[in-house]
């Protein structure tokens, strides 16, 4: 048993305890507190169901969702398990249904929720069925409110929760708009499994001082290096931040030239175009990573755009869904880029494939860390914005509005 | 090299296919390149995007070059932890003939283990193959990994 008044040490943001990383009753109580409560949770993107009675499955923390587009073309969101005895509605990742019938006993239910059929409610011939006191009003699903920003839909099991842009600030808001500035398409999916709690993840993220260092590809090739021009931006609640950085030399042709003359490394690349890009959002920012609490991440890396998703799948387990998208009207040379570029990241990518494992280093690094702590005092001890990425602000940023919600 | 007898083709074919897997089984990185043609395509995709015809690779290499830059970039920059793979390749389908390319199919299953012992099945999947037969030797003009799941576990380094 853990008292939860006793998980943290001290007041502040700069030691977490490695019990968050493993204990099933922190995990249970961030499924309460943090995925069933007042937060915004990533669910995917508008394109992905664009006519009424589209729909696809995914979760909002570990838990199985259905998102949906009703006939009014409203997106709506429910749990996909059956009020009746529990089991999976929905099993196909995406479809096309005017309502949703359970496989076991056929229960129905219409694009609300609402329970619309049960099987045999009034028996077979006069015998059996439903007591007269059943309402089927009574046995809906339980619902999930929508908003939807830029394209981006997000999720939340409480009806409370603040607006959208009020809860991600008009820092974040700006810089999602940023990279989902036109009509979206999707070019592909895949899932990462992390063997490491779903925190790690979302603090490798939050965490720049990392990416020179552990990312060899990058520093190598000169694509980011913390001298650069970039900063950090971390929300008001802590929870949300933005990591972004400009090449010294902006512009596509300059960056594949610096790639072609790079005297300094041993290693050169036989083809560098992959490092080349278009300044696509006229900013010469060549990276951004931004992040909502809690399972949202938004990358740019050069001209690759991803939306992941992360999925807790228990404490020594996560999923990061990986979904590739461009925009409708991009021209040929663009759609390219972004697939080309699609090299850098996911599982196999040049500067993403060591997050897959780092994570699992320290989880399996856990044992014998009963009442210990990592250091977290790069860059001070608050969770403010920095010019500097040699910071692990937007990190204690995570823990600011972890403690909060969990009320540890 | 005759494409004339089935049963030479599908030898031939075969016989690339255990060399190939033989390359990167023992580690013989460096010479996986060579089973392609300097122009040749080699993707890693899952069922569901070559399905719904979603063009992002897990790897998506151009040429020859970019697959020596894998394996340059696997060898001096990428952290990983030490691990090999075994690939059982099923018997080969030949699908296709056209332009002095065969074009074949097989299933495959690889087996990975970590330098600490453990041991897992990894991934399965088909390859789609476009093979060039004019020269000393046959190459691979198109390779298509095709992976049944959409799920990589922790990271994908080697090439499959």
């Amino acid at each position: 048993m853990t008292e939860m008044a006793d998980v943290w040490v001290d007041d502040g943001l700069t030691q977490v305890p490695y019990a968050v990383y493993d204990d099933a009753e922190i995990y249970a109580r961030e499924r309460a507190r943090l995925f069933q409560g007042p937060t915004w949770n990533v669910l995917g993107l508008e394109c992905e169901i664009p006519e009424p009675g589209d729909y696809k499955t995914t979760h909002l923390g570990d838990i199985p969702v259905v998102l949906v587009r009703g006939r009014d073309g409203v997106l709506k969101a429910f749990e996909n398990r059956c009020a009746h005895r529990g089991a999976l509605l929905c099993l196909e990742r995406f479809g096309n249904a005017k309502t949703f019938t359970c496989v076991y006993h056929a229960w129905s239910y219409n694009h609300d929720g609402d329970l619309v059929g049960v099987a045999f409610q009034n028996g077979v011939k006069g015998e059996g069925g439903m007591p007269d006191t059943f309402r089927r009003e009574d046995h809906g699903l339980t619902r999930v409110k929508i908003a939807v920003l830029a394209g981006l839909v997000f999720g939340s099991f409480d009806w409370q929760v603040p607006a959208l842009e009020d809860y991600l600030g008009p820092d974040i808001v700006a810089r999602i708009h940023r990279v989902l500035p036109r009509p979206v398409k999707v070019l592909g999916y895949y899932t990462q499994t992390m063997r490491n709690n779903w925190k790690l993840y979302a603090e490798n993220v939050r965490d720049p001082y990392h990416a020179s260092i552990l990312h060899l590809f990058f520093t190598t090739f000169r694509v980011n290096r913390l001298s650069q021009k970039g900063g950090i931006i971390v929300s008001e609640n802590g929870g949300h931040h933005v990591s972004y950085s400009k090449l010294e030399q902006s512009g596509g042709d300059q960056d594949y030239d610096a790639a072609k003359l790079r005297a300094d490394s041993e290693f050169g690349l036989k083809e560098p175009g992959i490092l080349g890009g278009r300044d696509e959002f006229n900013d010469g920012i060549t990276l951004q990573i931004l992040s909502v609490f809690p399972n949202l991440v938004l990358q740019q890396v050069r001209n690759n755009l991803v939306v992941r998703q992360i999925v807790p799948r228990g404490v020594d387990k996560a999923d990061i869904v990986w979904t590739n998208y461009g925009f409708e009207d991009d021209d040929a040379e663009l759609a390219d880029l972004r697939l080309m570029q699609a090299n850098f990241i996911g599982p196999a990518g040049y500067i993403s494939m060591e997050d897959g494992a780092v994570g699992n280093f320290i989880q399996r690094a856990l044992p014998g860390t009963a009442g210990e702590t990592s250091v977290v005092l790069m860059g001070g001890e608050d969770a403010a914005s920095q010019g500097s990425r040699a910071t692990e602000t937007s990190i204690r940023g995570f823990w600011k509005a972890y403690r909060k919600l969990m009320d540890i | 090299m005759t494409q004339d007898d089935p049963a030479a083709l599908i030898g031939t074919v075969t016989g690339l296919l255990a060399d190939y897997a033989h390359c990167i089984d023992s580690d013989d990185l460096e010479r996986w390149p060579e089973f392609f043609t300097e122009q040749a395509q080699y993707r890693i995709t899952t069922a569901f995007n070559h399905d719904k015809g979603f063009p992002v690779g897990i790897i998506d290499c151009r040429n020859r070059n970019m697959m020596e830059d894998r394996v340059a970039a696997l060898r001096k920059a990428n952290i990983y932890e030490p691990q090999r793979y075994r690939h059982i390749i099923s018997l080969v389908r030949i699908t296709g003939q056209s332009d002095g390319l065969v074009e074949a199919e097989a299933g495959f299953i690889v087996v990975r283990t970590m330098i600490d012992g453990s041991q897992d099945f990894f991934l399965a999947g088909r390859y789609l193959d476009k093979i060039d037969l004019s020269g000393s030797r046959p190459l691979f003009a198109e390779k298509l990994v095709v992976l049944d799941s959409d799920k990589i576990d922790t990271l994908l380094a080697i090439p499959l």
